[in-house]
């Protein structure tokens, strides 16, 4: 039998399975990371997390919609680690599985599927969870390498709460930053927070990946951070007795996670460079606020969120230069 | 060598596969029917001039053109006219044709024949251009726009450059660089009478670095002609789209819905510049072509030199025979060729390859949902957004994919091809297309 279809009869190798899976390897340097400081906790809640997407998904799109089965195509996987990612390893085994049920669900589903959410599923699943279970997903295990304990991992402060608790209190950020970690510590990350966010080093490896594969730009992560720095430096040379310095504004925090895996989701971001551009000084920005000014000593989730919203505003403003169309005389 | 000249805006680099290059240009022997269709040409069909019955020549004239955007068709074999019916092509379309019982082969008088080559033209443009028209010249790199209108200039216009492309953009493709290395010579002296026609005396041939050999020849060739370069380009594809072409050789931008002649430049295809060398210098009209036949089932892809009507099979037959798993037929390349439905259809004047696909590589991939990579808008030549226009053509807001830009869509199949959910966004691009050009004409009527 003979196709007839139109042109083009060529089709490149790229797929959107080919790009969710290639994610999940960007993310493994960071899970390796997780798992060595905080030990099977993470793990743990890793495999929830995505086994749980992957059945909710599988469920909602079997029985509720009736549709196609994707589980397959990583999307949901992708989910899952991104909301592990986000979470304190010593979160209670079923607040992830409601994490997961928020992200798939109302994340993801619930506006029609992988393409048409408006906001990174994952993050809106943290921030869900962030209000509902505030102390939980605020209180951080210490990270000793694996090797050292298996014992009850101890609390703490992430170095951004410290920080903003310490400075709140009236200390210095002199006194302060003798209880932080170094910067090398904060490279590798060994220091509180999320599981998947601690170690910059790891989250730059993946970025580089991703960029090398192509599945991202550099658009986004670059603009996100230099804001960051950019914004946290003009304040530090200001007054460097009050406000820390860009550097551990960069490597503390969220921000390395957010720029490099959350902002970059393509179904939730800006589709020209010029836009993507805005959207990751819109996210640096706003974090920073929030940071400085802020009630959270985070903003990255919510600055994510906040720009995902405009980012169909954003679309409309940025358009690709057409060929053969002249540029208006400015 | 530093940087290659290329176009700016997106594009895409498909495997090339080019299996037949290399290999020499071998002559099909004529067949005992051809099918011709009477309008081969973009834009009005040709009247016939022949009827049912006649006894006609090799290269006589059987259709002229039926309006100004219009071609002759000659008779590409001598025989007698046995039918004039209804027939697809290997275009895809279906348009009245003649059917051609083959008699022999016997040449109308006047043509030569002969491979001597003629070097020197004294002709004037006008002659020039009125030989073209009377041979039938079409762009032979697939549009098939008539040749002589694009050496009209319309007045208030000034061409200042030709651009022969040789650039042969599309995967597996070698038509136009085996005519380079065989025909070289013929296809300058082509270029030449080209300029001369079109009052210019500057000329760039366009060759993609995938042809060192194609590239080194021409320079050589033209290494005495004065005011003729050679630019060897990155290899890009749609390299060969004629906006594209023009970008990259002068950087100048032909505007939205114009022509190239708005920035002063006329592209022409070298087995065009050959067709015209043979029509101005041997009055031969353009009754055969070179074609590629290809494919990696294919025992010998070949390039073979074939009168206009021979059908599909007898060139298939040639490169070794239809194979087994064969899974679809396509006229032309694989970027923006046609499926055909048989191998019974025939060669026309823009037939520039028959690629025969397994069929593992027939069907689509598997369709899913836009996942807003943007990878389209990255690619798209045209500064588009596929994706949008595409949406928007689906859901039948045909207005605002006109605002959109969708009539700019040249339909390279750039952004399908890197999709990685697999749409199908340029049958909606389309379809975009055909909607919105029905909106225009029915405006311009009121
Ligand atoms: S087919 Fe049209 S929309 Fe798609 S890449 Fe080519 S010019 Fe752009
Ligand atoms: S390439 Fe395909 S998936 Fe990506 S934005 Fe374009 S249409 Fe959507």
């Amino acid at each position: 039998m003979l196709t007839i279809s139109g042109s083009p009869h060529l089709h490149g190798d790229n797929s959107t399975k080919k790009i969710m899976y290639g994610v999940v390897t960007a993310m493994l340097p960071a899970m390796v990371v997780a798992i060595w400081y905080f030990g099977l906790g993470a793990l743990e809640i890793i495999v929830l997390s995505v086994g749980f997407s992957l059945f909710f998904e599988w469920l909602i799109q079997k029985y509720l919609i009736k549709g196609p089965l994707t589980i397959t195509d990583g999307s949901a996987m992708v989910t899952g680690i991104l909301l592990a990612f986000n979470v304190p390893s010593n979160l209670p085994w079923w607040m992830i599985i409601i994490g997961a049920l928020v992200a798939i669900g109302i994340g993801k589903m619930s506006f029609g599927g992988l393409g048409k959410n408006i906001f990174n599923p994952a993050l809106v699943s943290r921030v869900f969870l962030l209000v509902s279970f505030p102390v939980a997903m605020t209180s951080w295990p210490k990270p000793s390498p694996i090797t050292k304990t298996l014992v009850d991992t101890i609390t703490g402060p992430t170095p951004l709460g410290f920080v903003k608790e310490g400075l709140g209190a009236g200390k210095t950020l002199a006194e302060l930053s003798q209880h932080l970690p170094g910067y090398g510590q904060q490279l590798m990350g060994q220091m509180g927070g999320s599981l998947g966010e601690v170690s910059a080093l790891a989250l730059i490896i993946g970025g580089i990946y991703m960029l090398w594969k192509k599945i991202i730009t550099w658009e986004i992560p670059v603009s996100v951070l230099v804001t960051v720095f950019v914004f946290s430096g003009i304040l530090w040379q200001i007054d460097p007795l009050h406000y820390t310095n860009p550097v551990f504004n960069l490597l503390t925090g969220g921000i390395m996670l957010g720029a490099i895996f959350m902002a970059t989701d393509m179904v939730t971001s800006p589709m020209t460079r010029g836009g993507q551009l805005l959207f990751g000084f819109g996210i640096g920005l706003i974090t920073m606020l929030i940071r400085v000014w802020g009630a959270y000593p985070e903003g990255v989730s919510f600055a994510i969120l906040l720009m995902n919203s405009v980012v169909p505003l954003i679309n409309k403003g940025f358009k690709p230069k057409r060929f053969g169309t002249v540029k208006m005389a400015a | 060598m530093g940087f290659l000249k290329t176009f700016v805006l997106g594009g895409i680099h498909p495997p090339e596969n080019k299996l037949s290059a290399g290999k020499p240009i071998r002559s099909l022997s004529v067949p005992v029917q051809v099918v011709v269709p009477m309008g081969q040409n973009l834009g009005a069909p040709s009247k016939p001039v022949v009827k049912r019955g006649d006894k006609v020549k090799t290269g006589q004239l059987i259709a002229e053109a039926g309006g100004f955007i219009s071609s002759n068709v000659h008779s590409p074999v001598s025989g007698t006219i046995f039918k004039i019916d209804n027939m697809m092509d290997a275009s895809g379309f279906r348009r009245p044709a003649f059917i051609i019982k083959v008699e022999g082969d016997e040449w109308m008088d006047g043509i030569d024949n002969t491979e001597t080559f003629v070097k020197d033209v004294t002709l004037s443009s006008e002659e020039i251009i009125a030989k073209v028209k009377n041979a039938g010249i079409v762009g032979m790199g697939g549009a098939t726009f008539p040749t002589h209108v694009k050496l009209m200039v319309p007045p208030g216009r000034n061409a200042e450059y030709l651009i022969i492309n040789g650039v042969e953009c599309e995967p597996y493709l070698t038509a136009d660089h085996q005519l380079m290395l065989e025909k070289g010579p013929e296809i300058v002296v082509g270029t030449k009478i080209l300029m001369k026609a079109l009052k210019v005396n500057r000329a760039v041939i366009g060759i993609e670095n995938n042809k060192p050999d194609a590239i080194k020849l021409m320079r050589d060739l033209t290494a005495e002609e004065e005011g003729i370069v050679v630019q060897p380009l990155k290899v890009k594809y749609p390299q060969g789209g004629e906006k594209q072409l023009i970008k990259a050789v002068t950087n100048r931008e032909v505007p939205s819905g114009k022509l190239p002649i708005e920035v002063g430049c006329v592209v022409q295809n070298v087995g065009t510049a050959f067709a015209v060398y043979e029509a101005v210098t041997k009055n031969k009209p353009l009754i055969e072509r070179v074609v590629t036949v290809t494919g990696k089932a294919l025992e010998n892809p070949s390039n073979l030199r074939v009168r206009i009507g021979t059908p599909v099979r007898a060139l298939v037959d040639e490169a070794g025979g239809f194979p087994d798993d064969t899974g679809k037929i396509i006229g032309g390349g694989p970027m923006m060729g046609k499926a055909l439905a048989t191998l019974d259809v025939p060669v026309v004047k823009g037939t520039s390859g028959i690629l025969l696909q397994r069929e593992e590589a027939a069907h689509r991939p598997v369709e899913g949902p836009c996942i807003r990579c943007s990878k389209c808008t990255q690619v798209c030549p045209m500064g588009l957004e596929p994706f949008l226009l595409s949406r928007l053509a689906r859901v039948g807001n045909y207005e605002a994919a006109e605002g959109e830009g969708v009539m700019d869509c040249i339909e390279c199949g750039s952004c399908q091809y890197t999709c990685p959910a697999k749409i199908p966004l340029l049958d909606y691009l389309r379809l975009g297309k055909n909607k919105v050009g029905v909106l225009i004409r029915a405006r311009t009527k009121r």
